[in-house]
């Protein structure tokens, strides 16, 4: 309905996931304070904010690790019940850690196949005898993650063990695993932490390509403001488990309660 | 009061008795636990490797006599001397130390920063290495084991407890064994002493430090390698004193090492950081398997010892993964 | 020959998720299959039976069941030979119980009938992780061998308590108790090891097994990918029981003949069957027969050397057995936890490069 289209020539729709007054507690902690904003179809949403503010923790409640004290979240509209990661992956939400979450024992492509897992339908029996419907659903979906390989330029890599490879090739390769699962709402968390600058452009370039092909919701969270000024379309500031911004770069860059944050002004 | 609830005591002061023994080795597993990250399944063995050493000194054997006859065709088997009970804990106790020391050399030093399931599986291989030496150097037969403890029921007690009966009933007294006293004599000082070691000394809080974060006791100048042999020792010591009751008990033999490992469901129970929790897991376990022997075992067919302390075990951290006293995990991602 | 894959061009996808991708293996491979259908049962005698190549067999079911839940869902299990005794036992019911059933479908019952006491317990490895819940199978191992021990029904109140396997036909031919020939017993464990070791590679290359080792390498990764925790690792233990029972059954109705529960399926077995998959290779198919046949037959050479060569009482053999079996899990532990089937892979490797190393 309200379909928009921004000066990246990407098509902003409706919203895609709000979330409501989400308040999270780790015993005294309040890690999240009364939070609430919303994401909305095909954005590149950033979340900022200085360490500890509670970022990583606010994707963990929108993937179902954390359970919210507090709060509602609203998925496609309709309100999520409390459910495990593994049911909210199934709805079409994927992520990428902050610390890199690669299945160390695998290689790339069984890492990238892994993704696909919530697709692929074959029962146990089908997979035991592997003959007919599980042998050809592998083949469709290995053709479909070697697109995703050729996409994120790591063909050369496709056989080798995810332990061995750089740092940066892991970030790309854990982009690559939450790709394979078609998602609608992709979760980055940092996912260009530790990386030089040749590295943060590829990866810059990758997820502005990945939004452009697939028209897939981002989430992103990213310390670097340059980076975040760039390819957002708005961004959520937190600080100390609250929200202290939201809007288009531009607003954020101007608004002093954020500019204060940064600088480290004293609290009251 | 009924001879039925007065016999149902009588099991609970055994199991109580029992469990004073499983704490102590559990406390051993746990000092490993705290300062090496290694949940030590070759507990068990080192116990019954421990008593049979000290039978083989105590009786001057020959170690290796059958792979040395076997070998040159010699019939050698013993030095023809005795060495006093004492002497022999000594001696034994510097094997021990010996022991932890290659423990460290060989295998430790070659698996820091392993995941702690390798190095569980480590300490298995550990304990059949130890279960084929120690028969290999003293010989597998069941060995009668007499350190020069009491023995036998205490009359003292039998004769001055049979009043509670009270008329008319068929009970005689608390049937308590000596033996079993002493131990549990032993093993409370023992628990007390670790106890006391591990919270006030210097080398104890080293030992706490080292467990709670490697990197950081390294940077503050605790030597690892060091506090794990004094770990290794310690626990040693333990399965010294284990043994010798044990194998004073029912003769020194392989079930020795089952009975040993009873400290593995007594430490998931207590939650394996943490000292009060083995304590009060190795008595809740003595208690409850007797007990459970004492009401269940008849119906059910007997020997429920075996397999109560785990299944107990088991069903308990399905409602509380911690233990009785660990402390929560939550996981960060 | 040499071992090489270049010329050996992948043009589809389907070629290069093939059993053996490089054409050496694949000869290699079905050249030791018709050696083990075709040769081998013409040659053997019921010594090579008894002492390697049955027990081998039975021993590579177990490892890879074990190897499935332990190598691939990283949930590590000491109650393996408590398994196998529930797989021995319910093929003992069903046989006595319905005698007309094929031998075959006995075999695949008791794995079944394994597959559920395996899942149940396996529910606590929902809650429990790591070393706590390698304890908590020691339940299922003392628990098992208790009951089997204890309730005269599993051993139709028998006097000695123990349990013995009665004649099956067929075709004619004994495949069980005495009269069956060294021969026959080796080819019914080789057609029942081939289908499992076909259904295991199966399982392990497509979505489950990925499903498996996710969860094994990084477990609230695998959750957020999508993976129910509760289905992969339930469908490990399923999946690995209904291996282990089989084997449990092969190992009473082909092997013994007659079990004793504690003697048979004691905790040793139990820690042999973990050795056997360490030291062949946490998750590898190939490791898994690797491992068994290492662990097979190290004792039996020993026991021929010491034993037979120098002369030395069976016992010290033993006991060298066990120094021996302990050392080798602490190396492979430490140099080289993939076990055998890494070793053989770098052979591989450097099989590839020669002789041009570089
Ligand atoms: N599992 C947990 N248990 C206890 N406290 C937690 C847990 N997870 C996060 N916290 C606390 O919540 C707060 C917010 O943490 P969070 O990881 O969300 O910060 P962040 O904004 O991602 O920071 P960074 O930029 O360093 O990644 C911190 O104080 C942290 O210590
Ligand atoms: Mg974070």
């Amino acid at each position: 309905m309200t379909s928009t289209v921004t000066p990246d020539g990407r098509t902003i729709g409706d919203v895609l996931l709000e979330v409501k007054n989400i308040t999270l507690r780790f015993g005294g902690v309040e890690a999240i304070k009364n939070i609430s904003f919303d994401v909305r179809e095909g954005e590149i949403r950033a979340i900022i904010g200085p360490n500890g503010a509670g970022k990583s923790s606010m994707l963990n409640v929108i993937n179902g690790f954390y359970h919210p004290q507090e709060g509602e979240i609203f998925f496609h509209g309709r309100k999520r019940n409390a459910m495990k990661p593994s049911q909210i992956a199934r709805q079409g939400i994927a992520r990428t850690f902050q610390n890199i979450a690669l299945f160390k024992g695998m290689n790339t492509l069984d890492n990238i196949m892994t993704g696909c897992f919530t697709h692929m339908k074959t029962s146990l029996l089908e997979q035991a005898i592997w003959w007919g419907r599980a042998e050809r659903e592998e083949y469709v979906y290995r053709e479909k993650v070697e697109h995703i390989i050729d996409f994120l330029e790591i063909q050369a890599i496709r056989k080798t063990p995810v332990g061995a490879l750089p740092y940066g090739l892991q970030k790309r390769v854990e982009l690559a695993r939450a790709l394979a699962a078609e998602p609608k709402l992709l979760l980055l968390d940092e996912p260009m932490a530790g990386m030089n600058v040749e590295e943060k452009e590829d990866m810059c370039r990758f997820i502005l390509d990945v939004n452009a092909e697939f028209g897939t919701t981002t989430v992103l969270i990213e310390h670097d403001m340059g980076v975040v000024m760039d390819i957002s379309d708005r961004v959520v500031v937190l600080d100390y488990g609250r929200k202290i911004g939201d809007g288009v770069p531009d607003e954020v860059r101007s608004n002093q309660e954020v500019i204060d944050a940064y600088l480290g002004v004293a609290h009251d | 009061m009924s001879a039925d609830f007065l016999y149902a005591i009588e099991v609970l002061l055994n199991g109580l008795m029992a469990g004073v023994m499983y704490s102590l080795v559990a406390l051993g597993f746990v000092l490993i636990f705290k300062a090496s990250g290694v949940f030590n399944y070759a507990q068990g063995v080192m116990a019954l490797f421990a008593a049979l050493t000290l039978v083989g000194i105590m009786n001057g054997e020959v170690p290796f006599s059958h792979l040395i006859n076997a070998m040159f065709g010699t019939q050698v088997h013993d030095f023809g001397w005795h060495v006093p009970a004492l002497a022999a804990i000594g001696l034994t106790a510097v094997v021990m130390v010996f022991f932890a020391i290659l423990v460290e050399k060989l295998i430790l030093k070659h698996l820091i920063g392993q995941e702690p399931i390798i190095l569980f599986m480590a300490t298995i291989g550990l304990a059949y290495f130890m279960e084929g030496f120690g028969d290999m150097m003293w010989g597998a037969d069941i060995k009668p084991l007499d350190v020069g403890l009491p023995k036998g029921g205490s009359i003292w007690i039998e004769e001055n407890t049979a009043w509670l009966g009270g008329e008319g009933q068929r009970f005689f007294g608390f049937f308590i064994d000596k033996l079993d006293m002493s131990a549990t004599l032993v093993a409370a000082i023992l628990v007390i002493a670790l106890t006391l070691f591990s919270q006030y000394t210097a080398t104890g809080r080293a030992l706490r430090a080292v467990a709670d974060d490697h990197q950081a006791a390294l940077s503050v100048g605790i030597s690892l390698r060091a506090i794990w042999v004094i770990t290794w020792s310690i626990a040693g010591f333990v399965a010294l004193v284990a043994g010798i009751m044990w194998g004073s008990k029912s003769g020194v033999q392989f079930s020795l090492a089952f009975i040993a490992l009873k400290a593995l469901p007594v430490l998931m129970l207590g939650g394996f950081t943490s000292i009060p929790g083995a304590i009060v897991g190795g008595l809740i376990i003595g208690m409850g398997e007797k007990l459970f022997e004492f009401l269940a075992g008849p119906l059910i067919g007997g020997a429920t010892e075996n397999w109560f302390a785990y299944v107990l075990a088991l069903i308990f951290l399905v409602f509380r993964p911690q233990g009785l006293f660990g402390e929560r995990i939550i996981e960060r991602v | 020959m040499y071992y090489r894959e270049a010329g050996d061009f992948k043009t589809s996808y389907r070629k290069d998720q093939q059993n053996f991708p490089i054409r050496f293996d694949r000869v290699h491979f079905w050249t030791m299959m018709v050696l083990a259908f075709a040769v081998i049962p013409f040659f053997i005698n019921d010594y090579w039976a008894n002492a390697v190549f049955v027990p081998f067999l039975i021993y590579a079911i177990a490892t890879l069941g074990l190897n499935i839940l332990t190598g691939y869902c990283g949930q590590v299990s000491l109650g393996s030979a408590g398994f196998m005794a529930v797989g021995a036992y319910a093929s003992y019911k069903l046989m006595t119980s319905f005698p007309d059933l094929n031998f075959f479908v006995i075999v695949v019952l008791s794995g079944a009938i394994t597959a559920l006491v395996g899942t149940a317990f396996g529910l606590p490895s929902l809650r429990i992780k790591g070393f706590y819940l390698a304890v908590a199978t020691l339940a299922a191992q003392f628990f098992l061998v208790w009951l089997f021990n204890k309730v005269p029904w599993f051993y139709n109140n028998s006097a000695s308590g123990q349990i013995s396997v009665p004649r099956r036909d067929m075709f004619g031919i004994a495949i069980t108790g005495p009269e069956a020939s060294a021969a026959t017993k080796y080819l019914v464990c080789l057609a029942i090891v081939f289908v499992l070791g076909f259904i295991a590679r199966n399982l392990t290359r497509g979505r489950i097994g990925r499903s498996w080792m996710a969860i094994r390498d990084m477990d609230f990764a695998a959750e957020i990918i999508g993976v129910d925790p509760l289905r992969a690792k339930l469908s490990a233990f399923a999946i690995s029981s209904f291996f282990i029972g089989i084997a449990g059954s092969l190992f009473f109705t082909i092997y013994l003949g007659a079990v004793e529960v504690g003697e048979a399926f004691g905790i040793e077995r139990s820690f042999l069957i973990l050795f056997m998959v360490i030291i062949g290779g946490l998750g590898s198919i190939y490791g898994s027969f690797a491992g068994a046949a290492f662990l097979v037959l190290m004792p039996v050479l020993l026991k021929n050397a010491l034993v037979g060569g120098l002369g030395w009482p069976s016992d010290v053999a033993a006991h060298l057995e066990f120094m021996i079996m302990g050392a080798l899990i602490i190396f492979f532990l430490i140099v080289e936890p993939h076990g055998l089937a890494r070793l053989w892979a770098v052979t591989k490797q450097k099989l590839r490069l020669w002789p041009f190393p570089y």
